[in-house]
């Protein structure tokens, strides 16, 4: 049996369990009653089997499915962005060119393995333009201040996100077609160190992190979340190209960028006097909300295998 | 809509008869590409304030008029039995124009077709009295979509005055449900002027329904209804919209 399709057991098996878990603790210790750290918990856990489902679906039809799949992410992130964004009637050109030429050329150069333009696009040609079109519109109300969100829409939602899709193109000696096994690794990292965060947080979180970002994160939350992510990290070893200690190493670099992610992601967010990005999962947030800590991860995951492992 | 669908095509009595059905069939597949494309494009949602419900009695949905797709959205996120019983008020110069737009109007969306212009040289008769048009549909069992501006409002103002018509609509039809909605961020999908929409989540936010009181005027009535729309608002577009006034007056 392959790595993946073993990953994908354990993953299910994990999660039986979790739900089994989840249910026992819903009858016998809120006897059924609402509770809302036992409803959280097993909103994460169905969240969780939506992740896993969807994932071993793109995962089954290999690069094209994963393309396929982020490209739809990036979608309905870019939505939720532009959504909550206070955009005016001479920003549509620039809009309407993020998501019907931004978002699918992205794709399409991540897709034809054109790294030195696919890492440019966007940074460079899209931030250009944007602001182009939308002087276009002729309102200079808050002008800057509406372009660098379009930018940064953009940026956040299909640049960032498609770094994901994107480490299937890297060629690392010794490692051929195995590449779908760093996104696993990633996501599990990364959705790990959410979890065990929130495991540690609920067990001994004290002082809060940043109040005024993210009210739910403590000190002690954060430390035994990334601290046990980046044991999990290591222990996931043999699924990557990294020697133990260089996974373990990968495994923190990316619950770092993760947590700050998550921070920058939700001082958007407050600034906008909203507490989720949308409701794609019932009473679990939008999009956004999902992939946040992926966000900033996944670029830095990418270059340092790029730089590191490919020769 | 779906009530005339069943019907099985067996040896139909006339011509006719096939082409009658086979326009409905278009108009029912119609209704629910434009049904999917709206909800592909925004993903609209309908959200119930406290207080409101959706029933299946003639209810006239009052709502804030900024795009053509206003009452599109709406429809589609009533549920289908009472989406089939809901005819929109429109124009009818907007809507009589072109085959296509007789086909969506009136085929597709069954709508209540108003005659907003006086009587010309070209067009002799008097126009019906939209009020009366609106009562007599709302006694026959439909549900009514209406936008009480009266136009679209392509400004930046939040909204546009009400005009009477709900005025009139609730003293001479006190039996139907009046509904306030707000439709959230439409306007930013296709602006006033633009082809291309663009992919922005909306909602379509019901509130609870008003009633007219036993002495209420026209300015305080019409006044309440505009702040029950106001209210259904999210927090974070009120604060948008303010910010928005503050800086225009400051520039």
């Amino acid at each position: 049996m392959s790595t993946t399709a073993w990953l994908f057991l354990s993953a299910t098996a994990l999660l039986l369990l979790a739900s089994l878990a989840g249910a026992a603790l819903k009858w016998r210790v809120a006897e059924g009653q609402p509770n809302a750290t036992i409803d959280h918990l097993n909103a994460r856990i169905r969240a969780w089997w939506i992740t896993v489902g969807v994932l071993g679906l793109a995962f089954a039809f290999g690069k094209g499915g994963v393309i396929v799949l982020f490209f739809l992410i990036s979608f309905y992130a870019l939505r939720e962005f532009y959504s909550l964004t206070d955009t005016r009637q001479g920003d549509h050109l620039a809009l309407a060119a993020a998501f019907y030429i931004g978002l699918p050329a992205q794709y399409y150069l991540i897709g034809i393995e054109w790294y030195g333009l696919y890492s440019i696009f966007i940074p460079v040609y899209a931030f250009l333009v944007l602001p182009i079109l939308a002087s276009a519109g002729g309102d200079t109300t808050r002008f800057l201040e509406r372009t660098a969100k379009v930018q940064w829409g953009l940026m956040v939602c299909v640049f960032c996100i498609s770094h994901v899709p994107a480490l299937l193109t890297l060629e690392i000696p010794g490692y051929e077609g195995r590449n779908l096994l760093l996104i696993a690794f990633l996501v599990i990292v990364v959705q790990g160190s959410d979890a065990l965060q929130y495991m540690w947080g609920k067990l001994l979180g004290r002082r809060k992190l940043a109040p005024t970002l993210s009210p739910s994160k403590t000190w002690e939350g954060v430390i035994g979340g990334v601290a046990s992510a980046s044991v999990l990290g290591a222990l996931l070893w043999w699924i990557t190209p990294f020697a133990p200690w260089q996974a373990a190493l990968m495994a923190l670099t990316i619950c770092m960028m993760g947590l700050f992610g998550g921070l920058v992601m939700s001082a958007i967010k407050r600034d906008r006097g909203v507490k989720d990005w949308g409701d794609l999962i019932e009473g679990h947030g939008g999009m956004l909300d999902q992939v946040d800590s992926v966000i900033f991860a996944a670029p830095v995951f990418f270059h340092l295998l790029r730089y590191g492992w490919v020769t | 809509m779906s009530e005339h669908l069943p019907v099985p095509i067996q040896a139909p009595d006339s011509p006719a008869k096939v082409r009658i059905l086979a326009r409905r069939a278009a108009a029912w597949c119609t209704g629910q590409a434009i049904i999917g494309f709206a909800r592909l494009l925004t993903g609209v949602r309908a959200l119930l304030a406290p207080g409101a419900s959706l029933q299946a009695v003639p209810t006239l949905y009052f709502a804030n008029h900024s795009s053509h797709g206003d009452f599109v959205l709406l429809w589609a996120t009533l549920p289908p039995e009472l989406r089939d019983n809901t005819r929109p008020v429109a124009g009818e110069d907007y809507w009589l124009a072109s085959r296509l737009r007789r086909f969506i109007g009136h085929d597709v969306f069954n709508a209540l077709m108003i005659r907003r212009q006086p009587a010309t040289a070209d067009a002799p008769e008097a126009p019906a009295d939209p009020v009366a048009q609106m009562v007599r549909a709302l006694e026959a069992g439909s549900s009514l979509i209406m936008f009480p501006e009266g136009t679209r409002n392509t400004t930046d103002a939040v909204m546009l005055p009400l005009k009477s018509g709900l005025f009139h609509l609730a003293r001479q039809c006190p039996q139907a449900r009046l509904v306030p909605v707000w439709i959230e961020n439409l306007r930013r999908v296709l602006p006033k002027g633009e082809l291309l929409p663009i992919p922005l989540a909306c909602s379509v936010r019901y509130g609870a329904p008003i009633v007219l009181g036993a002495d209420e005027d026209k300015a305080a009535f019409l006044a309440r209804a505009r702040q029950a729309m106001l209210d259904l608002r999210p927090d974070h577009q009120r604060q948008a919209e303010h910010g928005d006034a503050a800086q225009e007056e400051a520039a």
